[in-house]
């Protein structure tokens, strides 16, 4: 369904297939963009859409189909060759190199002759002409890594025009963005598009979809599920494609009894490695015997809270107490011993290491531990045993602790990290999407061990983008935008109320 | 897609891959013989007889064996937190100083097994120190260690030099070295352990820092397997996210880890030094920290591949000594050849075949 | 004490910079493209030897210098296609050069020439000679500029005003060409290179060609134009000291001038301290001397003189498929 069918369309991308080892990351994707619109792919992380752009783009080879750029068969087999066919790219990592003035970055790879002196000249004129043109103005000599990201950003997009550009596509774009700064941008966008350029941008934030873009495709798990015209369509209704309906994994449970505050946050900001402000100012308290949950958009500052409150990160201000005794700044081990358990968000890089036996994870934190070893000794046997009885219990197959952790599924990985921190007993277990790529029958399982925790009067807080999770476990649910807590609502409330406050729309 | 995602049963990741990078290795140096002028095979035989044909040149295998397990061990530890120490060669020249220093000050007084453990433990603490300022910059600036221990092991050169001229020089010799120690002061021989075999020690200097090398590798395994700190050390190894999730303090590991690391390096020194000139001499080290390297590589940075490793090398080292006596044409610098060969390819160039052997698994390995 | 004479230690300063020039600046090619590079003591090695053979059987110093030249170019291929190509260890790769180096030199010269690892002393056509200035003579007696000139400034061989001339031709090949542009971004930012549509592997292999061209120059000049043959490790860390100069210059190229300038003085000051006394401090340890550029070295990368930033993406073998 082309939103415009007359004419020729931009870009038609035709059964693309790629694999990464084991993950399909596209599984027959078509699309087409018409020409001078602005075109949104939505969907959520690792639903595929970087890849297929990246293959767009000539940065992946796809394993199958075909790729047509305004009606003309385009083999793209490198980033050269989508330059020359008239596509430009901005990635969600800027590929900038930071210590170049802008307009070093501008011509790097068009330089225009083996010298530089001729082409400096020219690119410099040229940017005086696209600043005209577009409102895009930056300082040609400023050095990359003295401009705030916002204006990175712009000498991406003034890259992609230097060489010709008549297709844009910005990866996740406003992901490091201001509120202003994202507004600047949709303006350039928009001026982009009215002088003819097709723009592809690709977000998992529906409320830039709505605001900006003439049509939207939605991606789901390596999947081109749906294209509508955006005028047609509703936050609702992407945000359900997105997700998908899924089997509602209800999960048995009583009322909750919350009784004493174990976790309290306190006016706490964050700021991500980069300096901008992740979490701004968010106040909440977990009280025993209760799940807390934040529901967000991924990347409105649900990681760095969780780092923060579990000592991976400093926070930059504020204060954090577990059981009234404050505990800001303290490091994992510390907190770990006052009664705090985590399931990290990413076990790839922080629950695991892949590279160690079953067993050797198993204790990963708390092997300090007496039970693991008197003094400096770690007890291989203690470890065993202890890493065989949570196999047992937690039915992680294949029942053999000294296997290498990469070679569980992510479903059984997943169930190492989540019985060693549910099984020390912690006052307090801090989650961060714990079935993030796990298959069905662990996430019932993961759920179920997390209800067996509140009930046994534990303060749980959990973060999870599916929201889904979110309803069906919380007692209380906080919706996390742009830094803020925007809100705390029910269980019972509404998927498209909460899915309103996740994108900002509502309060 | 890329073959380096391809998983490989380990008799190939680590028994058919090493082997044929050391082929390679050897094949190449084979070539470089026959180049010339000589007959590899003829230059095989007679190394291989140098080096273990009788118990005099069993001993002086074992001998240099035992530096390159210190120095093995020493890269090893560190490579086990991620950390690429360069600077054992140095860490091992100050280790000297200290060991030299329990010597000096004791060999008057007491019998040998009474100065070794001071002069174990001066050897340690010296090279220790002497890695210390390389990984406080790692730890606490992100100065690039290996660039730091580079530069430490000229500083360290200088510093020994300096030394041996003129403060433990002898008044009234020339040579720049410390005074003979007495026999309280040096490290007895291993003649019993060679005439066990039934063979003759002869000149060897085998002696007892091979027990205590020996006693190291069971240390160092313990360490790293055996002990909450060694599983911190591969923690942050492996996944330095992990080791800040589990709340494993980087500056503290790093420096520790390091230290021990230097330790190790320094008591290298008690081979040469104490078991063996008897006296602390220039240039004693002699790219034993550098050998160290190739030791620690092809031994995986486990105590049993680092012995059979350092064994390897006292071979070429031994069998090249003689080697160079019974062919002239080839001097003991072929192991210096035969050893940048070795680090070439079982090192730099360690997933040269891997290509080629996934292709030929993927066809016939898997049905 | 002597009277501090310093034209004669600037002349041998410059004598002493100009493998550290050549050498650095090499290093400065490699490492600036992201291409750690400590096999540049090997490098160095290996053309001295290849020089001095070559200009042994055929007496010509330019010969000597193509197969200087040919020779560490060899080597750096040999370092590119294990941390490039195969994205090997760059740092172990560059300790096997130099293991080899050291190695090959000595078995190859004992096997051909018999004379301890030597080559045969060259003549002096063989060489590259001094080349006197126009007056220098005449205005060796003249004061402090004549004597500047005639012992500074004259008197050194070709490839020391090469040298000289390859500072200003590196910073204008980095910094004004497009080849400079690419080689500096793809040691920053190698995804930056990548998709601007250009090669990364073949920006690398190019960088570290430059560098074999120039460690080719610094070994010839080591064996046939400060010496008049090939000795056993006659780089004698050289190469680990130019490695320091390019850090203390922050991988730039007139300051890596300058920095193999302080160093080389360094060392020629500590050449003319040797034996003497310095009145209420008594005689200096030459080794103080010695250990001055690495300690100068550590003292900066431990942030003390300013940042020294090394090229984001040194050491790290580029990978674009996840």
């Amino acid at each position: 369904m082309s939103p415009s069918p007359t004419a020729v369309p931009a870009i038609e991308l035709i059964g693309i297939d790629k694999k990464f080892g084991a993950v399909h990351a596209n599984k027959t994707i078509n699309l087409t963009v018409a020409k001078g619109s602005i075109h949104g792919i939505v969907g959520e992380n690792g639903a595929g859409k970087s890849t297929l752009m990246s293959i767009l783009y000539g940065f992946y080879h796809a394993d199958a189909g075909s790729i047509r750029i305004n009606g003309r068969d385009t083999v793209i087999h490198d980033s050269q060759a989508a330059i020359s066919a008239g596509i430009g790219m901005v990635h969600q990592h800027f590929m900038l190199v930071e210590n170049f003035s802008v307009l070093e970055n501008v011509i790097l790879g068009v330089e225009g002759g083996a010298l530089l002196g001729r082409g400096v000249a020219e690119a410099r004129s040229a940017l005086k002409r696209l600043e005209a043109d577009y409102g895009l103005d930056v300082d040609p000599d400023a050095i990359i890594e003295e401009l705030p990201v916002g204006l990175q950003q712009r000498v991406e997009i003034l890259k992609a025009l230097y060489r010709g550009a008549e297709i844009l596509i910005l990866d996740e774009p406003t992901g490091v963005l201001t509120p202003a700064e994202a507004d600047h941008l949709f303006k350039i966008l928009g001026v982009l598009r009215d002088q003819g350029k097709t723009i592809v941008l690709i977000t998992h934030k529906l409320r830039e979809i709505m605001a900006i873009t003439d049509s939207v495709s939605v991606m789901r798990r390596g999947e081109m599920v749906a294209t509508r015209h955006t005028t047609e369509t509703t936050v609702e209704e992407l945000a359900e494609l997105m997700v998908g309906r899924r089997v509602l994994l209800r999960v048995d449970k009583g009322p909750a009894a919350p009784s004493e505050v174990v976790l309290s946050v306190r006016n706490l900001t964050v700021k991500d490695g980069r300096g901008v402000t992740m979490v701004d100012n968010v106040s909440f308290d977990v009280r025993a015997g209760e799940v807390v949950g934040i529901a967000g958009v991924a990347g409105n500052g649900q990681s760095e809270l969780l780092e923060a409150i579990t000592g991976i990160r400093k926070p930059a201000s504020g204060e954090i107490l577990i059981h009234g005794q404050p505990v800001t700044g303290f490091d994992a081990a510390h907190l770990r011993s006052l009664g705090l358990g985590h399931i990290p968000e990413d076990r790839h890089h922080m629950g695991l290491v892949l590279n160690f036996e079953e067993s050797e994870n198993s204790v990963l934190g708390y092997h300090r531990d007496d039970r693991y070893g008197k003094g400096p000794m770690l007890d291989l046997d203690a470890c065993r045993d202890d890493a065989k009885a949570k196999i047992e219990k937690y039915d992680i197959r294949p029942p053999n602790c000294r296997l290498k952790t990469a070679n569980f599924s992510g479903g059984n990985q997943q169930k190492i990290v989540v019985a060693r921190e549910i099984e020390r007993d912690p006052a307090l277990l801090v989650v961060g999407q714990p079935t993030r790529g796990v298959d069905i029958g662990a996430i019932e399982f993961i759920h179920r061990r997390l209800i067996a925790m509140r009930d046994a009067g534990k303060a749980v807080l959990l973060v999870s983008v599916e929201l889904d999770e979110i309803r069906s476990l919380s007692d209380r649910i906080l919706v996390m935008f742009a830094g803020h807590v925007v809100g705390e609502k029910t269980p019972d409330t509404g998927e498209q109320t909460l899915g309103l406050m996740m994108a900002g729309i509502a309060a | 897609m890329s073959t380096a995602s391809v998983p490989l049963p380990n008799w190939i990741t680590y028994g058919l891959m090493p082997f044929l990078n050391l082929l390679v290795a050897f094949l190449i140096s084979g070539a470089v013989v026959w180049f010339i002028g000589e007959s590899p095979l003829d230059a095989v035989t007679l190394l291989l007889q140098g080096a273990l044909g009788n118990g005099e040149g069993i001993g002086f295998t074992l001998y240099y064996a035992t530096n390159f397990i210190f120095t093995g061990l020493s890269v090893a530890v560190a490579y086990h937190a991620g950390l690429f120490n360069i600077g054992s060669e140095g860490q091992a020249y100050v280790g000297g100083l200290g060991a030299a220093l329990a010597s000096l000050a004791l060999d008057h007084y007491v019998p040998w097994y009474v100065t070794m453990p001071f002069a174990v433990v001066g050897a340690a603490i010296f090279g220790a120190a002497w890695a210390l300022i390389p990984a406080w910059l790692q730890a606490k600036r992100g100065s690039h260690i290996v660039i730091t221990t580079i530069m430490f092991n000229f500083i360290g050169a200088a510093l020994m030099v300096y030394l041996l001229v003129h403060v433990l020089i002898v008044p009234g010799k020339m040579a720049p070295e410390t005074r003979v120690f007495l026999e309280g002061g040096q490290l007895p021989k291993l003649d019993w352990l060679i005439a066990l075999f039934g063979g003759k020690i002869g000149a060897a200097p085998f002696n007892v820092s091979f027990l205590i090398a020996l006693v190291m590798c069971v240390a160092v395994w313990a360490l790293i397997w055996r002990t909450k700190f060694g599983y911190e050390i591969r923690t942050l190894g492996a996944s330095p996210t992990a080791a800040v999730y589990a709340g494993i303090p980087y500056v503290k590991t790093v420096v520790i880890t390091m230290l021990i690391s230097g330790g190790l390096a320094g008591m290298m020194a008690l081979n040469p030094v104490l078991g063996a000139s008897a006296r602390l001499q220039v240039e004693f080290v002699g790219g034993a920290g550098f050998v160290g390297i190739a030791v620690s590589l092809m031994g995986r940075s486990h105590p049993v591949g680092i012995v059979l490793a350092a064994i390897l090398f006292g071979v070429l080292y031994q069998g090249g000594d003689a080697l160079s006596f019974d062919m002239p044409k080839i001097t003991r610098d072929m192991i210096v050849v035969i050893q940048g060969l070795v680090i070439l390819f079982a090192g730099a160039l360690e997933y040269l075949f891997r290509p080629a052997i996934v292709r030929v698994w993927q066809r016939f390995g898997k049905a | 004490m002597e009277s501090l004479d310093l034209i004669s230690i600037l002349g041998s300063t410059i004598r002493l910079s100009i493998p550290l020039i050549f050498t650095a600046l090499a290093g400065l090619f490699t490492e600036r493209a992201g291409v750690f590079d400590i096999g540049l003591e090997g490098k160095m090695l290996f053309s001295a030897f290849a020089a001095a053979v070559a200009a042994f059987m055929t007496g010509s110093p330019w010969l000597g210098l193509l197969s200087g030249i040919t020779v560490s170019v060899l080597i750096s291929l040999i370092h590119g296609f294990a941390s490039i190509t195969n994205r090997g260890n760059q740092i172990v790769s560059g300790v096997a050069i130099n293991f080899l180096a050291s190695g090959l030199t000595a078995v190859l010269g004992q096997a051909w020439f018999s004379q301890g690892g030597r080559t045969p002393p060259l003549a002096a056509t063989a060489r590259f000679t001094e080349i006197v200035f126009p007056y220098a003579a005449e205005l060796r007696d003249t004061g402090l500029i004549g004597r500047f000139y005639a012992n500074v400034i004259s008197g050194h061989n070709i490839l020391t005003y090469l040298a000289f001339i390859a500072v200003p031709a590196s910073w204008w090949v980095l910094y004004r060409t497009r080849f400079g542009l690419r080689l500096r971004a793809v040691g920053e930012n190698p995804g930056a290179v990548d998709t601007a549509g250009i090669s990364v592997t073949w920006l690398r292999y190019r960088a570290t060609i430059c560098a074999g061209i120039l460690c080719g120059c610094s070994g010839t000049y080591l064996a046939i134009g400060q010496s008049a043959g090939f000795v056993k490790d006659m780089s004698a860390g050289k190469g680990y000291i130019a490695l320091a100069a390019l850090i203390f210059a922050k991988w730039r190229p007139v300051p890596v001038m300058l920095a193999c300038l302080l160093f080389g003085f360094l060392d020629a000051f500590a050449n003319f301290m040797q034996g003497k006394s310095v009145p209420g401090i008594g005689e200096v340890p030459v080794q103080i001397f010695q250990a001055l550029p690495y300690v100068l070295t550590c003292v900066l990368l431990a942030g003390f003189i300013g940042v020294a930033r090394p090229p984001k993406a040194g050491g790290v073998p580029y990978v674009k498929e996840r």
